[in-house]
């Protein structure tokens, strides 16, 4: 399986589609740490089940570390395996880091000679890729974010401020200090701005010893803000994807946005 | 040999002496630590604060942990595992704390006196309180008991409740003020 294959595939998955189920996950070890310098490890995969390993892992090419300073790190020990990825992370500094995987991708398609062409990849590669005298050239953006929050000492807000693109999660409860028994308020914004009448997903891990998802499906109102009532304590995914033509590829006509977290939640 | 034990006897007489003069602590606190029979037992990490009726913590009072240095560092690794301290106050906490941190203790009843003028109790504006005292050991289970009270005591105040694994019985007694 070569490396541009593996590229393309999780862009595939990354995407929103319709016809793709395959959720996409990263799963850190604890969130809620303590000490002068914990390590989290954290597992990366795409997968029918929640939160098990069993079918691709999930590359780690659009790793993002946001330290609780606001400052980027890097992970230690990183590792693609045939199920899984994972890498550690020393949580140096006091306060909560914010671990995402961004996978900014484009797809084209056009016709050269009568004969249709696709293109899939980094929006850097794609200006080369389609030839000056391709017509019918239909051009999307892609902007995929996986991510999870974990917290030494007590949780910060620094680090997980908007970044301003794609659809990112504003957690107007901190993400670290979700219990069962209580509601949690987030806002989802689009490029830094509310989104209204985003459809949510949220679905408990463990999902292999039960008989169905119990996936709770909720939406944002007007001010992009959506509220989940924990029943139990474990970690849970939340996924949601949407469509718009705010694009920042020039040829691209659309946008597909896509924005998974995994966040636990404990007891009381 | 023969001057240990005289010193020891002496020592205990002079405690003993000065335990009878102490007067009745304003707030009283015992905590038991039951015995329990497994082969592997590590003292529990015990913390001990005082919530108002919003559940949050309004003062410390105590927090039994492993304070010396292990090959993971000191024990400040497991504290969240008092979970409820943890988020209340243990995670906005610098370990160690003076008048509150110190090391774990083993099996059996310990007290806990303050005087009301301790600062901590004298900021208390008057009102409806809990104390709570939440306990986990490694390889054992949790445990929190919530002992609710008035602040300050009219009357003399005594409150007790009993843990079923990891707590004893723990104990609140408060003298009315004059």
């Amino acid at each position: 399986m070569t490396r541009s294959f593996l590229l393309a595939l999780t862009l595939i998955i990354a995407l929103p589609a319709t016809s793709f189920a395959h959720k996409v996950w990263l799963r850190p070890s604890q969130t809620v740490l303590s000490g002068p310098e914990p390590w989290v490890t954290v597992d990366a995969a795409v997968s029918n089940d929640l939160f098990y390993f069993n079918h691709f892992p999930l590359r780690l090419d659009g790793l993002e570390i946001i330290a609780p300073s606001g400052e980027e790190v890097s992970a230690q020990n990183e590792s693609v395996g045939k199920y899984r990825s994972v890498f550690d992370l020393p949580l140096t500094e006091k306060g909560t880091y914010r671990i995402a995987i961004v996978n900014r991708g484009a797809f084209a398609s056009w016709e050269v000679d009568g004969e249709r062409k696709r293109f899939r990849g980094s929006p850097k590669e794609l200006a080369e890729s389609i030839p000056s005298d391709a017509t019918n050239v239909r051009v999307t953006e892609s902007i995929g974010r996986i991510e999870t929050f974990v917290t030494n000492g007590a949780p910060s807000t620094e680090s997980i401020q908007p970044a301003g693109e794609g659809v990112e999660l504003v957690p107007l409860t901190h993400p670290n200090d979700l219990y069962a028994g209580e509601t949690t308020k987030f806002r989802l914004v689009v490029n830094g701005k509310p989104a209204e009448g985003l459809t949510i997903t949220v679905i408990q891990g463990g999902t292999r010893y039960r008989d169905a998802q119990e996936a709770k499906e909720l939406t944002t109102d007007e001010n992009g803000e959506f509220s989940v009532a924990w029943d139990e304590p474990g970690m849970y995914w939340l996924e949601t994807s949407t469509e718009d033509d705010d694009t920042s590829i020039p040829q691209a006509t659309s946008r597909r946005l896509s924005y998974a977290a995994t966040l636990e939640v404990l007891p009381q | 040999m023969n001057k240990k034990i005289t010193t020891l006897i002496l020592g205990c007489a002079i405690a003993g002496m000065a335990w009878a003069d102490e007067p009745t602590p304003d707030v009283a606190v015992t905590i038991e630590i039951p015995r329990i029979d497994v082969s592997e037992y590590h003292r529990p990490y015990v913390a001990a604060w005082i919530q108002d009726e919003d559940r949050q913590a309004v003062a410390n009072l105590n927090v039994w942990y492993q304070m010396t240095e292990s090959s993971e560092g000191a024990g400040t690794k497991w504290l969240p595992d008092l979970r409820q301290w943890w988020r209340r106050s243990g995670r906005s906490l610098e370990m160690p704390v003076d008048g509150v941190s110190s090391a774990t203790r083993p099996a059996g009843k310990h007290t806990l006196s303050y005087s009301s003028s301790d600062p901590r109790l004298a900021k208390l504006p008057p009102g409806e309180y809990s104390l709570v005292v939440e306990a986990s050991r490694e390889v054992g289970g949790r445990e929190l008991l919530t002992l609710p009270f008035t602040w300050p005591a009219k009357d003399l105040q005594e409150e007790q409740a009993a843990g079923k694994k990891e707590l004893g019985e723990v104990t609140l007694t408060i003298q009315p003020t004059h």
